[in-house]
């Protein structure tokens, strides 16, 4: 969806669609004890919201502090009766409400996450009256969890690894980092239902078991909730594959909807071995609509589920052209999309940045599912993968997805794993690189410099 | 099977377990409204679902409904009945899953007491599907008044009755459920799975969502709203492949095409829309209709026109000559046919579904779209079947204005004055592979 005008964007045929999701920017605010995912949470969601185009930052209040504190000595300095500690907490806060504010106003954010535990309403009150001075909407993110398994394991993951606890041993981080909850608890006042009824905000339980979600502005604060919702933290696995290598593949053809060469079906016979080994306990599979992929998936021998809007990308008037072809037919257009990779809309066809729109609902899925396996095209994994490794509009076209080739992603503390595993079949490079010389009046040998080589 | 799924544009889980929502509130909290768009959407996205109102049931059961004291708690006789009719639709529950295909029942009913919700949750497990719970609280008057005015005066209960006293019995029925009412308990009922809407979606707590269709219609239920407004779907003005008999394309506007843009604008100028948002396609055709209204208006990719892949700017006479047995193929299925290259009416709705979330966001819209497109919204809104939809008549240069009012849609369609061609193609007599040219072109409208 492209907006019409708005003084921050380039009005361009081709102008990033999300920019305007909203009319005004949107300040989330976290709100929680330490060790309730609130990190996890706003680095998530701020990833998700770059994803589909909407540009978002995350401010950790903690942060701040540790450039301000250069060594973190104890639970002390979180006493609610060290003054010290206080003064220094709430100006870190005021400092990085600063960088909020610079963000949202100067330099085209729409969305800035401000990550701290946000506990008292007296913390929160003055978030809100910064927000109105400066006209951004408000939406809260509230954490609450008193599961001790969970508020153990989140210590685990992501807090004995702090730059906080870097000279501690386990058993002496845990045990100041549960005197440091201690220190917030008596004066947590959670959000309340009559007391914050005019907030808009979403309170989320026992890590997603239940949700209060009150006063739902806009269209921005409908995804968030609606995205929060999905995600869950079950430990699991997300395989990443191309279809096995094609006849298109091998003589250097894109789009198109060929069938598996002979290298291709070995693949399909590796990836169901890869497969079995794995020990995937319950693992659904999906494919595109196009033969290459179906035909990949029908040597697993497990059920799949086939997704239009994983097909590749659609070429269109380049549509089973050769690079030399499209070179030869179309040197501007090769050019152009040599030049903004991203936005560039072949002609009749679709652009990364239309892709990722298309994709939005597998993600979604793909954060509800746990144990998955998606056998899709190059752009579509690369779009895919972006996503998962947080990777910007500029990286994500030129991302690495060779053939034969399956990426293992495994969500772990804030990120994700990635494990890339070739299963030793051989097929053609299909991955051109940007190109030296991007203007349009270039050579055809600079052109098609970058080039892998095919029949 | 792997033919079933290649069909759905949606990879819904239809191997999965049936799924039972359960409405549960007082009289006159929104429940039918709820049930009906719920199930409206559902069957939309294509997900079979059918919806079972205990109080039709009850109608049929007792045919004169004299008032308010058949649902006094003490009335033994009464009890009876109702719990019969609770019976009889749970049944047809069963059976519309089992016999009919039915992937969601939603289950429209007071449910308002533990034992009552109790005895649907035993059925449910016994029988393997799944149950989520939605139920609407509300206490302001003013929305009950309302609520009560718009549905229950129509209502075939009230029939013979003025509305004043429709008024005064209806509130006196709500009584004789208030003292028995529990609502979902947020302890005692925390293994369930529900959603609780409190005062019309300013709030809601969602407990326990257990799959991806109980996400798709949580989402859906916290994107309804029921203030008034209006929704205008137009066409783009004509524009030259029309002209040509021509289907696809990217064109722009004929001269009468430009004339019906001049004329757009003054009409909408003329309904005096409070707020109005203007969206378009990513087409040239749609865009020019809109720059003439002189306002900001969005486009949105997901609503160009059906892509007819290699057919593409061919007149029908074209694809009769060089690709007769697809013209025939989508002759006998126009809703999942597919062009080759292109896109079938079915994944149409597929990317139109977030315009429709979108549309129920937002409040005064203008949506300058496309005959398929076009065909497609109007079917979401008029509740449409999959056959139905393809012929749905979109004629140029016409506005259909859509209101929600009760439980429905009233339409208005307003012709601009100008003159365009006929781009409907009605389905022929003969849609067999091998029929004559003749036969296949019966149903063309006139072009140059």
């Amino acid at each position: 969806m492209m907006r019409g005008c708005s003084s921050r964007t380039k009005i361009a045929q081709n102008q990033d669609r999300a920019v305007c999701m909203t009319n005004c920017p949107t300040l989330i605010v976290t709100v929680g004890l330490p060790a309730r995912g609130k990190t996890y949470i706003s680095k998530k969601l701020t990833r998700y919201l770059n994803w589909i185009g909407v540009p978002t930052r995350e401010f950790n209040v903690g942060q701040y502090r540790r450039e301000c504190v250069k060594i973190y000595k104890s639970f002390e300095f979180f006493r609610p009766d060290n003054e010290e500690g206080l003064k220094i907490r709430r100006q870190c806060a005021s400092a990085a409400l600063n960088d909020v504010r610079q963000y949202l106003t100067e330099e085209g954010g729409q969305v800035a996450v401000f990550d701290a535990t946000n506990t008292t309403r007296e913390r929160r009150e003055t978030i809100i009256q910064f927000a109105e001075q400066n006209g951004f909407k408000v939406f809260f993110v509230e954490s609450v969890c008193e599961d001790p398994d969970v508020i153990q394991e989140n210590i685990v993951q992501v807090k004995l690894g702090s730059p906080d606890y870097t000279n501690c041993n386990t058993e002496e981080a845990v045990e100041d980092f549960m005197k440091r909850i201690k220190c917030y608890e008596n004066s947590y006042e959670t959000l309340d239902e009559v007391l914050d009824r005019d907030l808009s905000y979403i309170k989320i339980m026992d890590v997603g078991q239940r949700y209060l979600v009150n006063r739902v502005l806009d269209h921005i604060q409908s995804r968030i909730v609606y995205y929060l919702m999905n995600i869950h933290i079950t430990p699991r696995s997300i395989y990443l594959c191309r279809h096995g290598e094609s006849e298109l593949n091998v003589n250097g053809r894109i789009g198109g909807d060929s069938g598996l060469t002979p290298r291709g079906k070995e693949f399909g016979k590796k990836l169901s071995q890869f497969i079995l080994e794995q020990g995937i306990s319950d693992l659904k599979v999906w494919t595109s609509q196009m033969k290459r992929t179906i035909q990949t998936a029908e040597a697993l021998n497990v059920p799949y589920e086939q997704w239009k809007v994983l097909n590749e990308i659609d070429a269109g008037v380049c549509e089973e052209m050769m690079y030399e072809e499209i070179q030869d037919h179309y040197p501007l257009e090769f050019a152009l999309r040599d030049q903004d990779k991203y936005r560039y809309r072949y002609p009749k066809g679709e652009s990364y940045e239309d892709l990722v729109q298309r994709l939005e609902p597998v993600i979604m899925e793909l954060e509800r599912q746990e144990n998955v396996l998606v056998v899709c095209h190059q752009a579509v994994m690369r779009c895919l993968l972006a996503y998962f490794l947080d990777k910007t509009a500029e990286e994500l076209p030129y991302l690495k997805c060779p053939l034969h080739t399956v990426l293992k992603l495994t969500p772990v503390a804030y990120g994700c794993k990635v494990e890339s595993i070739s299963l030793n079949v051989d097929a053609v490079d299909t991955h051109r690189e940007r190109p030296e010389n991007v203007n349009i009046h270039r050579t055809t040998q600079d052109a098609l410099q970058t080039v892998p080589p095919h029949l | 099977s792997v033919s079933d799924v290649v069909l759905s544009a949606l990879p819904l889980p239809f191997c999965n377990s049936p799924t039972m929502i359960v409405m549960v509130g007082l009289p006159a909290r929104g429940k039918t409204y709820i049930s009906k768009k719920l199930t409206r959407y559902l069957n939309w996205i294509g997900v079979p679902t059918k919806m079972f109102n205990v109080g039709q049931y009850r109608r049929e059961a007792v045919k004169i409904y004299k008032n308010f004291e058949f649902f006094k708690p003490d009335n033994e006789e009464a009890m009876r009945i109702r719990k019969a009719c609770a019976a009889a639709a749970l049944k047809d529950v069963a059976a519309y899953f089992s016999k009919e295909q039915g992937q969601v029942a939603v289950f429209d009913a007071t449910n308002t007491t533990r034992e009552r919700r109790t005895v649907i949750l035993s059925y449910a497990k016994e029988r393997g599907y799944k149950v989520f719970f939605v139920e609407s609280i509300c206490d302001d008057p003013e929305i009950i008044a309302e609520n009560i005015k718009q549905v229950k005066f129509g209502s075939p209960d009230y029939v013979d009755r003025n509305v004043d006293e429709a008024m005064e019995d209806f509130v006196q029925r709500i009584d004789c459920y208030r003292a028995s009412y529990m609502p979902i308990d947020d302890e005692k009922d925390r293994k369930l799975s529900y959603i609780k809407i409190f005062d019309v979606g300013s709030r809601y707590l969602v407990n326990r969502v257990q799959d991806h269709i109980q996400s798709r219609i949580v989402y859906y239920l916290m994107n309804i709203h029921v203030t008034p407004r209006s929704i205008y779907l137009s066409r783009h003005g004509e524009s030259e492949l029309n002209l040509s008999g021509r289907i696809g394309g990217d064109s722009g506007l004929s001269p009468r095409g430009q004339k019906y843009a001049n004329a757009l604008a003054a009409f909408i100028h003329g309904q005096n829309i409070r707020e109005l948002k203007v969206w378009t396609s990513h087409m040239k055709r749609t865009i020019q209709t809109a720059e003439a209204l002189g306002v900001q208006y969005e486009q949105w990719k997901a609503l160009n026109e059906i892509d007819a892949g290699v057919c593409e700017e061919l007149t029908y006479e074209e694809i009769q000559q060089n690709l007769p047995q697809e013209f025939a193929l989508r002759d006998q299925d126009k809703y999942r046919y597919r062009y080759p290259k292109g896109e079938s009416y079915e994944d149409l709705v597929h990317r139109l579904e977030p315009v429709i979330m979108e549309l129920e966001r937002q409040e005064n819209v203008l949506v300058i779209c496309h005959q398929a497109v076009f065909r497609c919204l109007l079917a979401y809104f008029l509740d449409k079947p999959a056959d139905e939809l393809p012929y749905l008549r979109c004629p140029l240069h016409t506005v259909l204005k859509l209101t929600p009012i009760a439980y429905g849609c009233k339409v208005e369609s307003f012709f601009l004055n100008i003159e365009a061609v006929n781009t409907h193609r009605e389905r022929p007599v003969n849609v067999d592979v091998n029929r004559n040219p003749e036969d296949a072109l019966q149903t063309v409208p006139d072009h140059i």
